[in-house]
C-alpha cells in the first residue's frame, strides 16, 4: 500500500496533473460544498454526535434494509403459503412449506418426493460440494507449491491463474459451451488423437464433472492467492533447518510444509465450501440444470421455485432458502471459530 | 568426527565476487570460529560448508572426500542456526527426533539418544512443550540438542548467541565451550563479536570482504597480528594507532618518531631490509590501551576528554595534538579530570609496526600488565 | 539474454534436472494453456462467420475462402485450389456445386467449365475477421442498450458505494462512540448472509419500493459491501488523528473534514475498492436475473444469458458478445492485476 500511495502522490504533484484534476472535480466540489451548508446546520444544532450517525446512516439502512430486514422476512415467509407477493395479503400456514420439502417416500430417491426438484437440488449441491471442494482445494495447493519456489516472474503467473477468477460466470458458462458443444473444440482435439467425442452436456454424469471441472477452472486461482499467501509465511530456515536434519524433500513437504499450512488450508476448505453451497451461476449458464435436472443445484431450485416457474411459490422458495441459509450459518461459525482460535493460537 | 579442507573456494552472486578463494583447514575435535565485521562472508562461508550454498569455484572436502555436489541432508553435518529454526508445530522431543526418524533408526534407540541428550543439556522437563512456550534461551539449548543427537561430523553454528540477552550470552559462551569438551566435536562457529571468538575458538579466522585476513589461535592473533585490521579487530577496547615515521634504521632495530616535533621516540625490533623499510617512511604504530602508563617525565603528549571511573579500572578518552583519539585503560583509580594534560610512556608497551597498507612490519610483544620487564630489552 | 536464459532454464537442483523442475515446468506451461486457451479460443471463434463456425474440425484462425469478380459472372466466386486428374494444380473458381462435381471456370479464362470432383479441391483461404459478429447485435440485437445498462449500473453502484463505504469507515474509524463495536460485528454479520437466502425477501422488499424492474432496484442493495468498509476502515486508521484534529481547531465542519481531507487521503484504497466493485457489479448475474423483467433494462450478463439460452442458440453473435463482456474486466485485469491479486491476498486471509 504504501509504495501506491508514494507513486500516486508523486504523480499527482505535477502541475498540469494538479490543474487537470482541478477542471475534472470543480463540479463535484461545488456539490459538496453546497451539502456542506445543511450540514454544518445540522452539526451545529446536533452537535458531532449527529454527524456521526449521519455518516453511518446510509451504509446502516442499506444493510438493514436488503440485508437484515429480509432475513427476518425471509423466516416469516417461510411460514406463510398463497400467491400473493406482500405479506399482508399472504396466508400463514404453520410448517406447511417445511412439511412439502420433507415429504418423501425415500430420501434416498429424489424422485420419490412431493418436491423432487428440491432434492435433486440438494443432492446436486451434496455432490457438486464433495467433489468441487477437494477437487478446488487440491489444484490450488499444487499451483500454490509451484509458485512457492523461487522463481522470476512469479507475479506473471500468478496473474496467469487469477485470470479466470475475474470473468464473469455468464463469460465462464458461455466459454465452456462454446467448447464443449458437439462440434466443439474438445471434441475436435479428441478427434485429431484419435479419440471419439461425445456431446458432453447432454450427458447426465459428464454434465456434472464439467460444471465441477469448470467451476474448479474459474475459482481455483483465487485459493492459490491465499495458500501462497500461507506458504510465505512459513520461514524458509525452516527447510534449511531441515535439510541438515538430512530430510528429503517429500518428506518436508509432508511433516513441515503441509502441517504449517494446515490453517490456512482450512480457511480455504471452509471458504470452498461455503461457496459451492451456492453454486448457481456458471452451472445455470452453462448446463441450465440439465439435461432433466442432473445438475440443477439447490440455488436454482429457489430461483426456480420462487422465480422463473410459472406458479411462483414464493413461501416454498422461502422454506428452501431458510434450509440453505441454517447450513450456510454452521459453515459461517465455523470459519469464525477457526479465525477466532488462529488469532489466538499467534498471540500466546 | 570429521575434519575439513577448503580449497580455493570462491562464490559469486551474478556478478559480484562474495568469497574470494578461501584456502582453510578444521581439524577433528577443533574449534574454529569465523569472525569479522559484517557482510564479509562468514555466514556465507559456513552456509557453503552446510550445503545450503554452492560454491562457485573451489572444493569442499570432508574427511577427504569431495562434497561440493552433495546436498546438505547427505553430509553428516548439523546446524544451529541464528534464529534457532525449531519445528514450530512439533513437540521439543519431535523437533529432536525429526533428525533421527530420517535415519531410520529403531525408536528405542530414538528415544533413548533423545533423553542423553535432554539431559546433558538440562532440558528434560521441556520435551513435551512446543517452542512457542520456551524462552530464548531454551529454544537455543533445544537448536543444540538438535544438532547433538544426529551425531554429525561437523557442528555448525551460525552466531547462536546473538538472540540472547548479555547476561544469557555469557552464561551460554561457557556452556558451549564445556560442550566442545565433552563432545570433543568438530565445531565451526560464526560470530561477530570477538569477546566471543576470543572466549571459545581453539583457532580463529578472521575474515573481510571475502577473505581470510588470518588465521591463528587466540593470543596469536592477540599479540601477533599480520596486519592492521586484524590488530584492530581482535582485542577489546580496540587498539590505538599512532602516525610516525622512520627516523633512523640500523641493525635490528627500527627507529620511529611520532608526535609534536618528532618529541617521542620509540626503537621497535625489526629488521629494516627484510621489509624494505627507510629513513622517512610513514608507518603505524598500534598500542593497546591496557598497556599505555602515564609517566612524570616527558611522555606522548595528550589531553584527557572523558574519564570513565570503573572501579578497579579508569579509562581515559584522549586526543593527542594532531588529533588522533587515544584510549587509555589504567589499572586501578586514578585522579584524573577532563581536561588535564598526560604524557603517556608508550615504550613499555606491546608495540605493532603497519605499512601505510596495513601490512605488519614488525613489533615487539611485552609480557603482559602487570610485569614491568627488569631491562628495556626484554620480550 | 543472458537473463532470459537464465529464468527460463532456472532449476532447482542447480545444474541438473530434478524431478519436481519437471514437473513444477509441466504444471506452469499446462496452467497457462488452460487458464488463458479458453478465453482465446473464445475470441478467436467470435471473428468467424456464421458458416466457419459450423466446420467441424474447426480452423484455429478465422478464415474464410477467398472469392474473386470473374467475368461473366454476377456475384464473387469462391476459389479452390484443385488437383486435376493429370496431377497438375490450379486455382479455379466455382461457379456451382451440383452433388459431389464442382462445376469451376479459371478466373482469368473464363470460357471453358471445368467438372471436378468435390474431394480433389480444397479451398483458398485467408484469415478475415468477421466484424459483423460484433456489429450486427450491437445495431440489431439491442446490445447496445444491455452496454449501456451495465455500465450505467456499474458507474453508478461504484460511485456509491465508494461514498457510503466511505463515510461509514470514517465514522467508524475516527470517532469513538458507543455501540462502535455493535455497529462493526452488525456489518460483519450481514458479511455473512449470501444473496440466495435471503433472494425471495429482498425481491419482496424491491417490490415493496417500487423498485421492482428498474436499474435502480438492481444498483441499491449492492452499494453497501462490508469489505468495502472494513478495507476503508482498515487504510483510515492509519491516518493520522492530528489532521483531524487541527482542521477541527480551524473551525472545519466534519463534512469539510471528511470530504476535503480524509477521503483525498484515502484515495488508494479509494481506488482499490473502485476496481474491486466495477468487477464485482459488472459481472453480477442472479440479482439482475431476479430484478429486471424488461429486455430493455437487462444488463449485458442478463441479456447475454438470454440470448445465449434461445433455443437456436446463434453462436456467431453470442461469442462475439460474450468477448464484449469480458473486455473490460480483462482491460482492467492487464493494467491492474496487482493491486487485485495483492488486495485479495489480505482480504481473504482476514
Amino acid at each position: 500500500m504504501t509504495e501506491d500511495t508514494q507513486r500516486t502522490t508523486s504523480a499527482t504533484t505535477s502541475t498540469p496533473w494538479v490543474g487537470l484534476k482541478a477542471a475534472a472535480f470543480w463540479p463535484l466540489r461545488l456539490v459538496m460544498d453546497l451539502v456542506d451548508r445543511p450540514l454544518a446546520w445540522l452539526q451545529a444544532t446536533f452537535g458531532q454526535r449527529a454527524m456521526v450517525v449521519f455518516f453511518l446512516l446510509p451504509n446502516l439502512a442499506i444493510f438493514g434494509i436488503f440485508v437484515m430486514l429480509p432475513l427476518v422476512i425471509n423466516v416469516i415467509y417461510s411460514f406463510t403459503g398463497g400467491s400473493a407477493l406482500f405479506l399482508d395479503e399472504r396466508v400463514g400456514v404453520g410448517f406447511e412449506q417445511y412439511q412439502t420439502l420433507f415429504d418423501c417416500r425415500d430420501f434416498t430417491d429424489p424422485f420419490s418426493c412431493r418436491q423432487d426438484a428440491f432434492w435433486a437440488g440438494v443432492y446436486n449441491t451434496l455432490t457438486f460440494m464433495l467433489l468441487q471442494v477437494p477437487a478446488v482445494a487440491l489444484t490450488a495447493l499444487i499451483t500454490a507449491l509451484v509458485l512457492n519456489r523461487e522463481m522470476r516472474g512469479r507475479g506473471f503467473w500468478r496473474a496467469i491463474f487469477f485470470f479466470p477468477v475475474l470473468l464473469s460466470p455468464v463469460v465462464v458458462g458461455l466459454i465452456w459451451k462454446w467448447i464443449l458443444e458437439r462440434n466443439g473444440l474438445l471434441n475436435a482435439l479428441l478427434n485429431g488423437l484419435g479419440l471419439e467425442g461425445t456431446v458432453w452436456l447432454g450427458d447426465s454424469f459428464w454434465a456434472m464433472f464439467w460444471a465441477i471441472f469448470v467451476s474448479t477452472w474459474a475459482h481455483m486461482g483465487f485459493y492459490t492467492l491465499i495458500l501462497l499467501a500461507g506458504l510465505q509465511s512459513i520461514p524458509r530456515d525452516l527447510y534449511e533447518a531441515a535439510a541438515m536434519d538430512g530430510t528429503s524433500r517429500p518428506r518436508a513437504l509432508l511433516r513441515i510444509t503441509l502441517p504449517l499450512l494446515w490453517p490456512t488450508m482450512l480457511v480455504v476448505l471452509i471458504l470452498a465450501l461455503i461457496r459451492a453451497v451456492q453454486i448457481f451461476d456458471e452451472v445455470y449458464v452453462l448446463t441450465g440444470g440439465g439435461p432433466g435436472t442432473s445438475t440443477q443445484m439447490l440455488v436454482q431450485y429457489i430461483y426456480q421455485t420462487g422465480f422463473a416457474a410459472l406458479l411462483r411459490n414464493l413461501g416454498l422458495a422461502a422454506a428452501a432458502s431458510i434450509l440453505m441459509g441454517l447450513v450456510l450459518m454452521v459453515l459461517t461459525l465455523l470459519q469464525l471459530g477457526i479465525a477466532a482460535r488462529r488469532s489466538r493460537e499467534v498471540a500466546g | 568426527m570429521s575434519d575439513l579442507a577448503l580449497a580455493s573456494v570462491i562464490k559469486r552472486f551474478g556478478d559480484v565476487a562474495v568469497l574470494h578463494g578461501i584456502d582453510l583447514e578444521v581439524h577433528d575435535g577443533e574449534m574454529v570460529v569465523f569472525v569479522g565485521p559484517s557482510g564479509c562472508g562468514k555466514s556465507t562461508l559456513l552456509r557453503i560448508i552446510a550445503g545450503l550454498e554452492k560454491a562457485s569455484e573451489g572444493d569442499i572436502l570432508l574427511d577427504g572426500r569431495r562434497v561440493n555436489d552433495i546436498s546438505a541432508a547427505d553430509r553428516g553435518l548439523a546446524m544451529v542456526f541464528q534464529s534457532y529454526a525449531l519445528y514450530p508445530h512439533m513437540s521439543v522431543r519431535q523437533n529432536l527426533a525429526f533428525g533421527l526418524e530420517n535415519s531410520r533408526m529403531p525408536r528405542r534407540e530414538v528415544r533413548q539418544q533423545i533423553e542423553e541428550v535432554a539431559r546433558m543439556l538440562r532440558i528434560e522437563p521441556l520435551l513435551d512443550r512446543k517452542p512457542r512456550q520456551l524462552s530464548g534461551g531454551q529454544r537455543q539449548r533445544v537448536a543444540i540438542g538438535r544438532a547433538i543427537v544426529r551425531r554429525p561430523g561437523i557442528f555448525l553454528l551460525d552466531e547462536p548467541l546473538s538472540n540472547l540477552d548479555a547476561e544469557l550470552r555469557v552464561v551460554m559462551r561457557s556452556e558451549l565451550a564445556a560442550l566442545h569438551k565433552r563432545l570433543q566435536a568438530t565445531m565451526i562457529y560464526v560470530t561477530h563479536d570477538q569477546v566471543e571468538a576470543m572466549t571459545l575458538a581453539d583457532r580463529i579466522v578472521v575474515l573481510k570482504d571475502g577473505r581470510i585476513e588470518q588465521v591463528g589461535t587466540p593470543l596469536e592473533l592477540y599479540n601477533h597480528p599480520d596486519n592492521a585490521f586484524v590488530a584492530g579487530f581482535i582485542g577489546s577496547p580496540r587498539m590505538n594507532f599512532l602516525e610516525g615515521r622512520v627516523a633512523g634504521v640500523g641493525g635490528a632495530s627500527v627507529a620511529v618518531v611520532l608526535g609534536p616535533d618528532d618529541a617521542t621516540r620509540l626503537d621497535i625490533p625489526l629488521d629494516a631490509d627484510d621489509h624494505g623499510v627507510r629513513v622517512d617512511d610513514r608507518v603505524s604504530i598500534g598500542i593497546r590501551p591496557h598497556e599505555i602508563v602515564l609517566t612524570e617525565e616527558t611522555g606522548y603528549p595528550v589531553t584527557a576528554e572523558q574519564v570513565e571511573q570503573l572501579g578497579n579500572e579508569t579509562i581515559v578518552h584522549t586526543r593527542a595534538e594532531d588529533d588522533t583519539a587515544l584510549l587509555i585503560c589504567l589499572d586501578g583509580q586514578h585522579p584524573i579530570g577532563e581536561g588535564d594534560r598526560l604524557g603517556l610512556d608508550l615504550a613499555h608497551a606491546s608495540l605493532h609496526l603497519f605499512d601505510p597498507q596495513g601490512c605488519r612490519l614488525g613489533g615487539q610483544v611485552k609480557a603482559g600488565r602487570g610485569v614491568r620487564p627488569a631491562t628495556e630489552a626484554a620480550s | 539474454m543472458g537473463a532470459v536464459r537464465r529464468f527460463v532454464l532456472r532449476r532447482r537442483g542447480g545444474d541438473r534436472w530434478h524431478w519436481t523442475d519437471v514437473v513444477a515446468w509441466t504444471w506452469l506451461v499446462l496452467g497457462l494453456i488452460l487458464m488463458l486457451g479458453p478465453a482465446i479460443w473464445l475470441t478467436l471463434s467470435s471473428f468467424k462467420t456464421r458458416s466457419a463456425l459450423n466446420e467441424f474440425p474447426p480452423t484455429l484462425l478465422p478464415l474464410t475462402t477467398e472469392t474473386r469478380m470473374v467475368e461473366g459472372y454476377e456475384e464473387p466466386l469462391e476459389l479452390y485450389r484443385v488437383t486435376l486428374e493429370d496431377g497438375e494444380e490450379r486455382v479455379l473458381a466455382q461457379v456451382r456445386r451440383v452433388g459431389i462435381v464442382a462445376q469451376m471456370v479459371d478466373p482469368d479464362d473464363p470460357g471453358e467449365r471445368i467438372d471436378v470432383p468435390i474431394a480433389a479441391r480444397e479451398p483458398v483461404r485467408t484469415t478475415e475477421l468477421a466484424t459483423e459478429n460484433y456489429t450486427e447485435p450491437l445495431e440489431r440485437f439491442a446490445f447496445l442498450t444491455f452496454f449501456y445498462n451495465s455500465v450505467f449500473v456499474t458507474v453508478m453502484a461504484t460511485v456509491i458505494t465508494l461514498i457510503v463505504n466511505s463515510m461509514a469507515a470514517f465514522a467508524l474509524s475516527k470517532y469513538q462512540f458507543r455501540g462502535r463495536g455493535t455497529v462493526l460485528i452488525f456489518i460483519l454479520a450481514t458479511l455473512m448472509v449470501p444473496l440466495p437466502v435471503i433472494l425471495v425477501p429482498i425481491y419482496v422488499v424491491i417490490n415493496y419500493l417500487n423498485l421492482f424492474d428498474s436499474l435502480w432496484g438492481v444498483i441499491l442493495p449492492t452499494v453497501a459491501t462490508p469489505t468495502g468498509v472494513f478495507l476503508l476502515r482498515q487504510y483510515m486508521l492509519t491516518i493520522p488523528d492530528e489532521l483531524i484534529e487541527a482542521a477541527r481547531m480551524d473551525k472545519a465542519s466534519e463534512w469539510k473534514i471528511y470530504w476535503r481531507i480524509i477521503l483525498p487521503l484515502t484515495a488508494p484504497a479509494l481506488a482499490v475498492l473502485a476496481i474491486f466493485s466495477v468487477m464485482w457489479r459488472w459481472n453480477d448475474f442472479l440479482w439482475p436475473l431476479v430484478v429486471l423483467s424488461q429486455r430493455e433494462l437487462y444488463t449485458l450478463q442478463v441479456g447475454l444469458n438470454a440470448f445465449a439460452g434461445e433455443l437456436n442458440v446463434q453462436w456467431h453473435y453470442v461469442l462475439a458478445m460474450t468477448v464484449l463482456t469480458m473486455l473490460p474486466v480483462v482491460i482492467i485485469f492487464v493494467f491492474l492485476q496487482r493491486f487485485i491479486t495483492s488486495g485479495v491476498a489480505s482480504t481473504g486471509m482476514k
